[in-house]
């Protein structure tokens, strides 16, 4: 079947078809992505991230309703929505319930709400997230949000696959020595404090001010897991150009309070990464860790399929009864004539 | 390579505000392995249709203990039609007099299950359904 010819017309059950087959790792599926890369691109991806609880769903409501009914004579934008909500380890299910809080978006043909389960991924995001947001941007929605799961502080891989992340607190998550903490609040671009009208929110906010007095001004290279990866060109920012300044902007999420100024510093980030050149500089980042990810596990796969099941349980046990070291097992297993 | 998962959408449609059943049901089956959308309470049949296509489920449940079931869940089976679903299965949960459940079944339900329906003959059914379908 081809879905690639609907996706691009905008056809909503050819984008919802396809995203299952990707999710599931079809082979036709993986195949019409690949047809649809060449029209990828051109999407302002905004990720949502923050602790559970915090609101970001309806932030994310509100956001999305805000940029399809903006004031002024700005033109409305097409929204897509990608809701990630954590897997059971044990069983594999998942309940998503990331809708329950975008109520207003139905019946909204310029919005498309996909809710996917992280399915033993860590991180914060599910394996096949990128290549929903791709589906999404080739089917022309100009602007997605993709919100993490309730991310604690090393759920960072947000930041390499959006253009502009958001990092939503709220009141009571801990003290300033949290909030200079490395992690999630290292990635933010903008930084948003909902539930600003619950008690505490003071302090919260200058906990905020003080942790984010201490960063440099322009910061942008998210690493995995902290490694660093080889061959990486060293990003320089010129003294010269502009710098971002991360704004700490209180909203009430379920009353909508705070939403048109979060949305302006959206869009001021928007023009900021395409002035400075930004923009291009992270699409290079975002596609060169997701090359790496996808040469990870397919080396890992042919490695796999290289190695024969006895000769892997032999190294282990020898493991196990502690002949051998783990490295050298390691060792053993790459280098030791199991190839066959 | 990653295997096929269950997607289920459980919706409350209408105005009664009841949704501890469909939190049960909905547990049940994210332990049974599936992944389940929960939408909330309220929701129209429109609402649940265009949900089910966005999330390109195998499977909706619907929740219903107003006795609004003969208005809602035929419109909700319309809908999925109209949407170019026809694959979708319909599962009714609730308080639905015998003589509506033989209406409901010739319209095109699935499975309707009362009060006191353990939740392993809703994941059993559940699983029939979706891999007779995909024969």
């Amino acid at each position: 079947m081809n879905l690639t010819a609907s996706v691009l017309a905008g056809d909503r059950l050819a984008i919802a078809r396809l995203m299952t087959q990707v999710e599931n790792a079809t082979k036709e599926g993986l195949a019409e992505l690949e047809g649809l890369f060449q029209y990828t691109g051109k999407a302002h991806i905004i990720g949502v991230t923050g602790a559970p609880g915090v609101g970001k769903s309806s932030l994310v409501n509100h956001l999305a309703r805000y940029f399809r009914h903006p004031s002024q004579e700005k033109a409305p934008c097409t929204v897509g929505v990608i809701a990630v909500d954590p897997s059971s380890p044990f069983t594999g299910g998942a309940i998503l319930g990331d809708r329950v809080r975008m109520r207003d978006l139905a019946g909204d043909p310029g919005v498309f709400i996909r809710s996917m389960a992280t399915r033993g991924s860590l991180g914060g995001l599910a394996n096949t997230t990128a290549g929903l947001i791709q589906i999404l941007d080739a089917a022309g929605y100009q602007l997605i949000f993709v919100e993490t799961v309730g991310a604690g502080q090393t759920e960072v891989d947000i930041a390499r696959l959006a253009h502009t992340t958001l990092v939503v607190e709220s009141p009571g998550l801990g003290d300033d020595i949290q909030a200079i903490k490395a992690g999630i609040l290292e990635i933010a671009d903008i930084l948003v404090l909902n539930k600003a009208d619950h008690p505490g929110a003071e302090i919260a906010e200058s906990a905020l001010r003080n942790a984010l007095q201490f960063a440099p001004v322009t910061q942008h290279n998210s690493y995995h897991h902290g490694e660093k990866p080889k061959n990486q060109k060293k990003i320089e920012i010129s003294v010269n150009e502009i710098s971002w300044t991360i704004p700490i902007l209180r909203t009430v999420a379920s009353d909508g309070k705070g939403i048109a100024e979060v949305a302006a510093q959206i869009e001021c980030h928007r023009d900021y990464l395409i002035t400075t050149g930004e923009w291009t500089k992270r699409d290079q980042i975002r596609l060169q860790s997701e090359l790496e990810s996808l040469l990870q596990s397919s080396l890992m796969q042919r490695w796999r399929n290289s190695v024969s099941e006895t000769s892997y349980q032999e190294v282990l046990n020898q493991l196990i009864n502690r002949e051998i070291s783990t490295t050298q097992a390691v060792n053993l297993l790459i280098d030791g004539g199991f190839s066959q | 390579m990653a295997e096929k998962k269950i997607r289920v959408l459980v919706a409350k449609p209408g105005l009664d505000g009841h949704d501890r059943g469909a939190k049960v049901v909905a547990r049940a089956l994210r332990d049974a392995g599936m992944e389940v959308i929960y939408t909330g309470l309220r929701q129209t049949p429109e609402m649940i249709a265009e949900a089910a296509l966005q999330e390109d489920v195998d499977v909706v449940g619907l929740s219903i203990l107003s006795g609004a079931h003969m208005a809602l869940a035929p419109k909700v089976i319309e809908l999925l039609k109209l949407n170019g679903q026809d694959h979708v299965r319909v599962f009714i949960g609730g308080i639905i007099p015998d003589e509506d459940i033989v209406t409901l079944k010739e319209m095109g339900v699935t499975g309707i299950y009362g009060p006191g329906t353990t939740t392993e003959e809703i994941i059993r059914d559940i699983r029939k359904a979706v891999t007779e379908k995909s024969k």
